[in-house]
């Protein structure tokens, strides 16, 4: 092949990606403003207001604020859980810790429908558990893996002799990690997070059979809004979520360049 | 100066069930820079990590400048480690990768302020306050190192092979360095490395170290003028080594009439001790390379390969010629079994 008609290929093939990473989020922003009662694309005229009405429609503020709380509280504890996780892993040459690996990753691995399901059968029916725990336990066992593996993977390179060198300079085992270790690791933390918060918000299978009455997640709720009412405001929610996803991956890139540690 | 400051007794360490050191006895005088040598795996690194703390003995007691320090914990020992990895804080600058210690002991900002600014001052590095270890060099990364321990005034500094990362220039410039803050600071330094060159160059003391036991202790020049046992010899450039039977050396491929009568099991001769160009026996020569000062030969003898040095005015013997030398009694170095 020559260089002219390699180049062409290679804008093909770019030109490819890009329809196919944007094309469908165009799509959505713009089916969001038709001027229609139903959902329609191509949009038949432009309006902003089923952009509007998003923010006036009652249950989508309440699941909004369940699925944030889920997002923030839940990723919070797959780190709180996560971190010391990776550490271990990391650190000591652990009996068995490629199986731990594999334990700590089965919510990735299982379809988020069975996870749900089990969920439901076996701890919300049996125990009498509220509907919003379990969704919690849910939401932090499936960012968890996440967590256990961008953490791991920027503690990677740091070596156990740091620590070391910070305990004879005085610190205390504890100290050492806080000092040492997690200023280290800073950027892989707060990656992990921004990645779970993600994961944990457009979250539809495994919060399919945790709901309850009042108690839904956002997509959740998107999903049942639309068995009803198949005007256009769900494409506009969508494209409001895309955006405020595309605005944290954006803010993170620029504070610290998220990409690293994916 | 000979009284003992550090002081290993009966030590032995352990790696789970596998024992590293067994039964190490060593003491250190106050401010001498002594030198652990040896193989690698030979538990130079085990040994200095037990005196830092780092490494709980199995047995045994170890005691520092009069004080049974074995169960005091690593960061109340008051040890300086230099890593030979360095183990620099890649997230601070060099400022404060050197203040982090006297932070921690939450002394007045102007104090630490000036006894970091001296502690690199000390090492040569004035004026790269602000540099992090991944904007400096490997000499560079290795002075600031040797400053972080250095400016919590350790009662000991320990230093694990800490120019083996170097290259050839900087290890004698950073050896020479060493040897000027030890003077400056009168710190005693244990120095660990594989380098029979550097132990001879630095060290007060040599330990030199063998399977987790010291094969031998003394001074550079004793060790390399009477090392006692055949690991010692060799690793102080004796290359040729026979047994004796009678007045025979001898190896598995044969033996050589010696003319002498030694008392000892072994003998040994530097290559320069050999003597060459003349001689009661042959050797053809199997390699020949210049030295500067003089010539190498291996020589292949009824004792099989011998290493001799040869005077640089002699002419050169080529590839495949022979050559006669001797086995002198004067050079030789008898050792035990
Ligand atoms: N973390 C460890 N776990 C198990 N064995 C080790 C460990 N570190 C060292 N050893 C073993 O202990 C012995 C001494 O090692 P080391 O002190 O590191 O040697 P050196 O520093 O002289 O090269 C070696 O046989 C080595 O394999
Ligand atoms: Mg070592």
């Amino acid at each position: 092949m020559n260089t002219s008609s390699r180049l062409l290929a290679n804008w093909v093939i770019l030109g490819l990606t890009l329809t196919f990473l944007i094309g469908p989020f165009l799509i959505i922003i713009l089916a969001g403003a038709s001027d229609t009662s139903y959902l329609a694309f191509p949009p038949e005229g432009l309006t902003l207001k089923w952009y509007l009405k998003v923010f006036t429609v009652e249950s989508f503020r309440a699941s909004f604020l369940l699925s944030m709380a889920l997002a923030v509280f839940g990723t919070l504890a797959a780190l709180l859980l996560g971190v010391p996780a990776a550490y271990a892993l990391n650190r000591y040459a652990l009996p068995g810790a490629e199986t731990i690996r594999t334990i700590v990753a089965a919510p990735i691995i299982v379809p988020g429908i069975i996870v749900g399901l089990a969920l439901l059968r076996y701890l919300v029916v049996p125990t009498g558990v509220t509907v919003t725990l379990a969704l919690f336990m849910a939401h932090t066992a499936l960012v968890l893996p996440y967590a256990v593996r961008v953490v791991s993977s920027s503690m990677h390179n740091l070596r156990a002799d740091m620590e070391e060198a910070a305990v004879l300079l005085g610190c205390s085992r504890l100290q050492a990690f806080t000092k040492v270790v997690l200023p280290n690791i800073r950027g892989g933390v707060l990656a992990a997070f921004i990645l779970g918060f993600v994961t944990s918000f457009n979250q539809v299978p495994v919060s399919l059979f945790l709901s309850g009455p009042g108690v839904r997640t956002l997509p959740i709720d998107m999903l049942a809004y639309m068995e009803i009412t198949f005007d256009p405001s769900v494409a506009a929610l969508s494209a409001l979520l895309a955006f405020m996803s595309l605005a944290i991956v954006f803010v993170a890139e620029r504070l610290l360049g998220f990409s690293r540690y994916v | 100066m000979s009284d003992t400051f550090v002081q290993l007794s009966d030590v032995t360490l352990m790696y789970g069930k596998s024992v590293a050191v067994p039964d190490l006895d060593l003491s250190i005088r106050e401010g001498e820079l002594i030198c652990l040598l040896g193989p690698s795996g030979c538990g130079k690194t085990t040994t200095m990590r037990a005196i830092a703390g780092l490494l709980d003995p199995a047995s045994g007691s170890i005691h520092i400048d009069g004080r049974d320090v074995t169960r005091v914990p690593a960061n109340k020992r008051g040890i300086g480690l230099v890593f030979q990895s360095y183990a620099l804080f890649p997230h601070l600058n060099a400022f404060e990768n050197v203040a982090f210690g006297l932070r921690l002991q939450k002394l007045p900002e102007a104090e630490i302020r000036e006894r970091t600014e001296a502690g690199l001052a000390t090492v040569g590095l004035t004026g790269y306050d602000k540099r992090k270890p991944a904007e400096m060099s490997g000499g560079q990364q290795q002075r600031l190192a040797l400053a972080r321990s250095l400016v919590m005034k350790p009662k000991v500094l320990l230093l694990d092979e800490p120019l083996s990362n170097l290259d050839a220039r900087l290890r004698l410039e950073m050896r020479t360095e060493l040897q000027r803050v030890q003077k400056e600071t009168g710190v005693t330094m244990v120095f660990v490395t594989h380098d029979q060159a550097e132990a001879l160059a630095l060290a007060d003391r040599i330990v030199l170290m063998k399977e987790g036991k010291i094969e031998q202790l003394g001074t550079p020049a004793d060790l390399y003028a009477r090392p006692e046992t055949a690991f010692a010899a060799e690793f102080m450039g004796f290359e040729n080594i026979f047994r004796v039977e009678g007045t025979k050396a001898v190896t598995d491929s044969g033996a050589l009439e010696l003319g002498f009568a030694p008392a000892s099991p072994l003998l040994a001769w530097r290559p320069d001790g050999v003597s060459v160009g003349s001689g009661p026996h042959q050797g053809r020569v199997l390699a020949t390379s210049f030295a500067g000062a003089h010539r190498e030969y291996v020589l292949d003898t009824a004792l099989g390969p011998v290493k001799a040095d040869a005077a640089i005015e002699l002419p050169e013997v080529a590839i495949g010629e022979t050559l006669s030398f001797d086995l002198p009694e004067a050079t030789a170095r008898p050792l035990s079994a």
